[in-house]
């Protein structure tokens, strides 16, 4: 294959993609559902499949699509020889599962919902093994627990299965965050994402002073999706799953996330003393503890469970004792694992579905009624148990050869072929117990249904199984020698040491083990059970504590963060404000109490007797306000006059634009102000004690402060600014000397198009608090007079004067807003303004009747002409709102100099237009109800 | 100038919190709007503060930053719309509880005031 990349990518998404066929099938018969589920993954397969020569012989396609390089976000794909074997893992077993989960699902269940979530679970699964970037393996990873989510509580009806679905995705979730942690740090150490790159650089990383940290915060992510002490217990409870879920997630994919990312970064991270004791430590550990628990489970599942627990812990193990023939038993552990334990799943979801219960203690004596399942079963057991000829044999007898070698490091290197001997041991125990309780023993009594064997596809992903099982067993070297050496080349990233897969390597340490084991094993399980009543036991007698804990402190967290949200939020607004007021006072100054910068303070505007003068009536114009606030009629005069100061303020540092904005929002204000007080009391009243009176004012004191600091610092520091660019670009690409109207209308048009589209938002929303509609306009016919009610005939008749130079002024303000102060905005709300004047001096009715226009259309147009200028760049292929400019020649008007973006700024001028007359408008309609 | 303009928003700051800390919803709309135009100050002298060189090409050789004149221009005219937007609220929650407290309905103090008032 030339081109791999696509071909890559399409691996990837095709499940992504499957996904949506199950959920747009859900009404065709279920035969038809599971069969283009099926054909997803065997058409992913063989695709894989095609790539695989390739892959065998050493290559490794690969791809990569930048996108934001210097973050190191990229899509790198990339197949080598571990990759291949997870994915082929994920495909395989998942087109069994999907057959299997067709016959497993009762009618009731939602059919499409259950396979449209397994694929996009496998395509999840895929993107983690196939990522080359360990930022888009964290998006996987992510994926992986988001969607396994929704798998384990498939059955969301049952609480059991909100439960184990909720624990699992705090525990991989919280991995997660912890991988992400460990992938930037490791990103930011080695200088790139590339997983393949940071494979190369591991002395470098290794020697890194972060490396203890990364390394930990990875293995978090690792262990917790793997299910290893202490975060195992998720696992069990994540049971409540269908049971085919359970055979995949439990089995080839899933926990063996984890498994797959030590392996993935085992060239980078591993091969440190730290590395040694956590993984292989973490692994001993669990693999015991597994092993233990499994044997004392009354369900068929939590068997199961706990082995997995155990056995993952095995791999663990062998890729933390740091040397590549314990990879090469790790990669080849994997693919046992995941054949037999997928099959033992899917064993036990059939036993489950012919008898109706999972119970050990109520089970027994099968073998009659299923011989073939029993068979099947008893395969897979010993596959898991060891015993020769089987696959699991071989990679067992592999873990002791490499536990026996540690035996150098003295006492502690004893340790580890005495508990995987004893792992062992229980291994077969509970082996034998599946396979006794189910199928031997003391014939069942009172099952929920006549068990009897399971219909024909249901059998055949068993069989599938468990014919690899024994043929890996007997012919290891001919089935999967090729595979896991190139998939343990691509784990160790070195020449691999010489080793044999073949069944019998002669009488040796490892074989008397396995021995020992078996018979050991065989003995304790018989003993356990006519001895020690191993039926009577209590499975959560003894349970570790990492569950409880884990319960614990989230009920410990939840009753936090509930007495936290008591404290801080009592339902009153004003504490509320005051806290956050603190907080960010105390965030604000933080980092000056550690260490003041230095900095040389820079004044370079000198002020004359005019701005003292501005800035006295300011002082005391605000001063004015906060004293008189409770006479509100006072206090919105004076507010006005402290708009006009501000605004003078503006007018005399340079921004005359801004100048005319607030002069003209200080009037349109002041008159909304006016408007609205008839409808609240007209004075405030004294409520609030004294103390609490000078607390709010040392609080407002110290903001202001603050405030004032940050603003005396920061225009006393002179810095680069982007505004050169801006201003050298304003007449040559924008066609507009004025740059702040070329920066509103042009430049940052798309802004622009946000804001007075908020604008508009905030109007109708203010039609809709008042009743829904816009007020009921009252019909004045031709010259009919204006109710009777007293107008100052001096200034009704100035107003209709007033409106025509006004509107004339908005115009002129208007059209030079390109080049001089103004544009759409001012003369917007010059115009808004100027007809309210003509509301207040002669009524609302008779001006509305006479301008007859609705301002919900005028604003309406003003959004559509704004964007259908955006639009119109598309229709020359530039992005939206780009804009364009240029001279036309007229016959009498002569050169006129025109710009597109005047067409927009004619769309914010009737937005703004329409916003404030709606908003006038709307409070002027209104009567008080009482005085 | 640079004294000026920051113990001006120094100022603007400390009114507008401590209307917003008041407990009648008038006061906290007087105040949200003092805060307002502190802010706008403050975002508009972050371009630095320069006298009787508009940012109009042509006139001078230097000019103020237009950028941060840009930003507050239309934050003053949403400034407007918030303020609209508050004011009418206040006016609905009263006509509802029959109280202009700023907790109208849900603390005790608030409904003692409805029920006075």
């Amino acid at each position: 294959m030339t081109s791999a990349g696509p071909w890559l990518a399409a691996l990837v998404a095709a499940p992504f993609a499957g996904a949506l066929l199950p959920a747009l099938l859900h009404r065709r018969p279920r035969a038809v559902i599971a069969w283009v589920t099926a054909a997803v993954p065997l058409a992913a397969l063989a695709l894989l499949l095609a790539f695989a020569p390739a892959v065998l012989r050493g290559e490794t396609p690969a791809v990569a699509w930048p996108w934001i390089e210097a973050a190191g976000l990229e899509v790198a794909l990339r197949l080598d020889g571990l990759s291949l074997l997870f994915s082929g893992l994920i495909l395989a077993i998942g087109a069994l599962i999907v057959l299997y989960g067709a016959y497993y699902l009762s009618p009731q269940d939602p059919f499409g919902r259950f396979f449209s979530m397994l694929l996009a679970f496998m395509g999840a699964m895929l993107g983690i093994v196939l990522s080359d970037n360990l930022l888009l393996t964290v998006v996987f990873w992510e994926l992986t627990s988001l969607s396994s989510f929704l798998l384990i509580g498939y059955w969301s009806h049952r609480a059991d299965a909100r439960v184990g679905a909720r624990m699992a995705l705090a525990v991989t979730g919280l991995g997660g965050l912890a991988l992400l942690g460990g992938a930037l740090l490791l990103g930011s150490a080695a200088g790139t994402y590339r997983i393949s790159e940071l494979n190369l650089a591991g002395d470098a990383l290794r020697a890194h002073p972060d490396y203890a940290v990364a390394l930990v915060l990875v293995l978090l992510g690792a262990f917790t999706k793997s299910a290893q002490f202490p975060f195992h217990f998720w696992l069990p409870n994540a049971m409540a799953a269908p049971t085919p879920v359970s055979a995949y997630l439990h089995s080839a994919t899933m926990v063996k996330a984890g498994i797959f990312l030590l392996a993935r970064l085992w060239p980078a991270l591993s091969g440190t003393e730290l590395w040694f004791w956590l993984v292989g430590g973490t692994g001993l550990a669990t693999l015991a503890i597994g092993a233990w628990a499994a044997l004392f489970r009354h369900d068929l599942k939590g068997l199961l469970a706990y082995s997995t627990i155990s056995h993952l812990g095995l791999i663990v193990l062998l890729l933390g004792l740091d040397s590549p023939m314990a990879a090469v038993a790790g990669v080849f552990h994997v693919i046992n694992h995941a054949t037999f334990k997928a099959s033992l799943f899917m064993a036990a979801g059939i036993v489950d579905h012919e008898t109706g219960t999972r119970d050990m203690r109520r089970l027994g004596g099968l073998w009659r009624a299923m011989p073939y399942t029993g068979t099947l079963a008893i395969v897979a057991s010993a596959a898991m148990a060891g015993v020769p000829l089987l696959n699991g044999f071989l990679s067992k007898e592999m873990l002791f050869a490499e536990t026996l070698r540690l035996k150098s490091l003295g006492i502690l290197g004893w340790l580890f072929p005495v508990v995987a001997l004893g792992a062992a041991v229980l291994s077969v125990a509970y082996s034998t117990r599946f396979v006794h309780d189910v199928f031997f023993g003391a014939p069942a009594r009172d099952l929920p249904r006549t068990p009897h064997e399971p219909p024909r596809w249901m059998r055949i992903p068993v069989e599938v199984l468990a014919g690899l099982c024994l043929l890996v067993g007997m012919l290891p070297g001919a089935t999967v020698g090729g595979l896991l050496a190139a998939a343990s080349g691509a784990v160790v990233g070195a020449a691999l040491p010489s080793y044999s897969l073949a069944v019998w390597h002669g009488l040796n340490g490892p074989l008397a083990m396995s021995a020992l084991a078996l018979v050991a094993g065989a003995i304790l399980y018989f003993t356990l059970l006519h001895r020690f009543d191993l039926h009577g036991r209590d499975p959560s007698h003894g349970r570790w504590t990492a569950q409880r804990l884990f319960l614990d402190g989230l009920a410990a967290l939840t009753r936090g963060a509930q007495r936290f949200t008591r404290l801080s939020a009592d339902g009153t607004l004003h504490r509320q404000v005051a806290l956050v007021l603190l907080v960010a006072l105390a965030l604000g100054a933080a980092p000056f109490v550690t260490t003041l910068p230095a900095h040389t303070f820079d004044v370079h505007t000198p002020f004359g007797p005019a701005a003292a003068a501005v800035w006295l009536v300011l002082a005391i114009s605000t001063a004015a306000v906060v004293a008189l606030h409770r006479q509100r009629l006072t206090a919105v005069i004076l507010m006005g006059a402290v708009g006009l100061t501000v605004s003078l303020a503006f007018l005399g540092l340079s921004a005359p634009d801004l100048a005319l904005t607030q002069l003209s929002v200080e009037v349109a204000t002041v008159l909304l102000l006016l408007l609205a007080l008839p409808f609240l009391p007209a004075a405030t009243p004294v409520e609030s004690t004294a103390a609490r009176r000078w607390r709010d004012a040392a609080l407002a004191l110290a903001c202001g402060l603050a405030m004032a600091a940050a603003a005396w610092w920061m225009t006393t520091t002179t810095g680069p600014t982007v505004s050169a660019e801006h201003i050298a670009r304003s007449v040559a690409e924008g066609g507009g000397s004025n740059v702040v109207n070329v920066i509103l209308v042009d430049f940052r048009g798309f802004d622009t198009y946000g804001e007075i589209t908020v604008l508009a938002i905030a109007a109708l929303g203010i039609v809709a608090l008042l009743g829904g509609a816009p007020a009921p306009r009252p019909r004045v016919a031709g010259d009919e007079p204006a109710p009777a009610v007293f107008r100052p005939v001096m200034l009704s008749l100035l107003a209709r004067v007033v409106l025509a130079l006004a509107l004339l002024l908005a115009v002129h303000i208007f059209l030079r807003g390109h080049n001089l102060p103004g544009g759409g905005f001012v003369a917007g709300l010059v115009t808004g303004v100027a007809v309210a004047m003509l509301y207040v001096a002669n009524g609302g009715a008779w001006s509305a009747a006479r301008l007859g226009l609705d301002f919900t259309r005028t604003l309406a147009a003003g959004l559509a002409v704004a964007g259908a200028t955006g639009l119109a760049a598309w229709a020359w292929s530039k992005p939206f709102l780009t804009s364009a400019h240029g001279h036309l020649h007229l016959p009498v008007a002569g050169d006129i100099h025109w710009a597109s973006a005047a067409l927009f700024d004619l769309g914010v001028y009737l937005t703004v237009l329409g916003v404030v007359m709606l908003i006038l408008e709307q409070l002027g309609w209104l009567r008080p109800a009482r005085a | 100038m640079e004294l000026l303009i920051a113990s001006a928003i120094g100022l603007l700051t400390a009114a507008g919190v401590y209307l917003v800390l008041r407990a009648r919803t008038f006061p906290v709309v007087l105040g949200l709007t003092f805060l307002s135009y502190a802010v706008n100050l403050f975002i508009f002298a972050s371009g630095g503060l320069r006298t009787g060189a508009p940012p109009v090409v042509g006139a001078q050789a230097t000019y103020a930053d237009p950028l941060p004149q840009a930003l507050v221009l239309t934050a003053i005219v949403i400034g407007f719309g918030m303020t609209a937007y508050l004011i009418v609220l206040a006016m609905q929650a009263r006509a509802a509880t029959g109280s202009d407290h700023v907790d109208a309905g849900t603390t005790p103090q608030a409904r003692q005031a409805a029920e006075e008032a």
